[in-house]
């Protein structure tokens, strides 16, 4: 369909006709799209378009529920995700996840961050305080939070949660970040600190990121795909995709015309 | 013609005044029986009532081995009925969407939860008390953790759905197994009101009379064997209160009051936690 931008050398993840329903309703219709490594893509597209659904296929989440389904194949390392012999909490520490909301757990902010840190590795106490640190830096939270690292984290502020969020999700060290529209429930402040973060995290990680912000899109991210009615209309260079675009539909929801 | 905002201020005024009274008639019959009781039972509340055992007709004497009977086997059913409810609470909050074994428990436990407690005294009796031969403390343990277990069941399995799946999703997004993400997060998010649900069944279970009849019957001596006959506050109450001696009638109105205060208390502090939860919540 689309040229697929880097595909040969640098694919972190490459995604392969793939179908997803739900019970009935066919959500997306045969996707292949290859997402670089150290590079930040963006889906974009009306509500409903299946960006986010996309988005959850790569680490499986769907099947917490059962009526969900996946079809066809989303190859990292060699190895193909959607493979049921793939161990899926394996799968699921290698790849982070961000929601729209802030899901601070119940507990401290420390045990927050340390949470999936202490599932898959035994530090002792100090590698685990130097982790936490690292993490909560890393999300440009540890300022603000460095006194209280044993308080709720749900007492910090919706950006806060937020970036609390991302560290915990930094803190397992995954090679794939999900952020599905991380900022919606922010404020332009918070949205901003978090965009500067998601610039500097792919020297890093590998970025996929769900946004219904087309201008988030274009300062973030380097590639860009649109999505309409569960399919991939168009897939490209963050650039080209707002500039010159090659399809009409493209052309239509980016200035606004449509969505 | 009355406009519209003249009519629903009428409405409204009817409403309320409607409300109001019905509240009023609620409230009514519950500070009558308040009054009746501080003022029959005050009386009996003294220290021979927690020091001294229940007494024949023409002695004086007290609630002793009623109340360490009660404390007993309201605490030995709570052990027991609470793992188990709170294990099939969480079954049927989180493993319950797939398949026929979780809605057919949740309608039987629906069912449990209503049934008239003589019942379960009776069911007791029956497979129990009348096979072994004769009443005891551990027959009246199993009929009250029979009524704890459905009130705990449906107490977990409502609190666990009232956590958002987002929460779930963000444990499981880091590779949590299912195990851990109900221990370490969904337990711990709505863990108030899980101990709610548990203090509301002992509040329950505290007053209940029908199943202890036919399982503990009720034992006029210090007993501490779960084996036999153990005395309780509720059938004492019954006892005393049905005899013809004035002093036992004392006895029962200042036991019944005892159960009420405790009771309330035990209400009281589930609220306390409750309205905590709630500001956790928000």
């Amino acid at each position: 369909m689309n040229e697929i931008p880097n595909l040969a050398n640098n694919a972190k993840v490459t995604i392969h006709d793939l179908d997803f329903f739900y019970a009935k309703y066919h959500a997306l219709k045969s996707i292949n799209m290859a997402i670089t490594k150290n590079k930040v893509t963006a889906f974009i597209g009306p509500s409903g378009c299946g960006k986010s659904t996309l988005l959850r296929t790569f680490n499986r989440m769907y099947q917490l529920y059962p009526s969900q389904e996946a079809k066809g194949k989303i190859i990292m390392d060699g190895k193909n995700i959607l493979d049921g012999k793939q161990d899926l909490n394996i799968l699921r520490a290698k790849m982070g996840m961000v929601f729209q909301k802030p899901t601070p757990f119940p507990m401290s902010i420390f045990d927050n961050v340390a949470f999936g840190v202490k599932l898959y590795e035994t530090l002792n106490r100090n590698e685990l305080a130097e982790r936490v640190e690292w993490a909560l830096d890393k999300a440009a939270l540890l300022d603000e939070v460095k006194d209280k690292l044993d308080h709720s984290g749900t007492s910090l502020s919706g950006g806060q949660q937020q970036r609390l969020c991302i560290a915990r999700t930094i803190a397992v060290k995954p090679e794939v970040v999900l952020l599905d529209e991380p900022t919606s429930a922010l404020d332009p402040i918070s949205t901003a600190r978090i965009e500067d973060l998601i610039f500097t995290l792919k020297q890093d990680y590998t970025i996929v990121i769900v946004t219904h912000n087309m201008q988030q899109a274009a300062r973030v991210s380097d590639y860009t795909a649109y999505m309409y009615l569960g399919e991939l209309i168009e897939f490209g260079n963050t650039d080209t995709i707002f500039t010159t675009p090659k399809q009409r539909a493209t052309e239509d929801y980016i200035t606004g015309k449509f969505g | 013609m009355v406009s519209i905002y003249t009519r629903r201020r009428i409405v409204n005024a009817i409403n309320l005044i409607g409300s109001v009274l019905a509240m009023g008639i609620g409230l009514a019959w519950l500070f009558w029986i308040l009054f009746t009781l501080f003022n029959k039972g005050l009386g009996g509340m003294n220290l021979a009532l927690f020091m001294q055992m229940t007494p024949a007709p023409d002695e004086n004497g007290g609630l002793l081995n009623a109340i360490a009977g009660s404390i007993a086997m309201v605490s030995i059913a709570t052990a027991i009925g609470t793992p188990i409810g709170i294990m099939a609470g969480t079954y049927l909050a989180e493993f319950g969407q797939r398949g026929w074994l979780a809605p057919v428990t949740r309608f039987i436990n629906d069912i449990l939860l209503s049934a008239p407690s003589i019942v379960i005294g009776l069911f007791v009796y029956t497979v129990y008390v009348a096979r072994v031969g004769h009443f005891s403390g551990w027959a009246g343990v199993l009929a009250l953790s029979l009524i704890v277990i459905p009130v705990v069941v449906r107490t977990t399995e409502d609190m666990l759905r009232l956590i958002p799946n987002s929460l779930r999703e963000a444990a499981a997004a880091l590779g949590a197994p299912h195990w851990k993400i109900i221990t370490l997060v969904t337990w711990r998010a709505s863990k108030a009101g899980i101990l709610t649900g548990i203090l509301l069944a002992i509040a329950r279970i505290s007053g209940e009379t029908a199943p202890l009849l036919f399982t503990a019957l009720n034992n006029q001596f210090w007993s501490v064997d779960m084996n036999r006959p153990m005395a309780n506050l509720p059938v004492a109450i019954f006892q005393f209160a049905m005899s013809p001696y004035e002093y036992w009638q004392e006895l029962a109105w200042a036991g019944a009051l005892l159960i009420t205060l405790s009771v309330l208390a035990l209400n009281i502090i589930a609220r306390f936690f409750l309205r905590k939860h709630e500001q956790i919540n928000q």
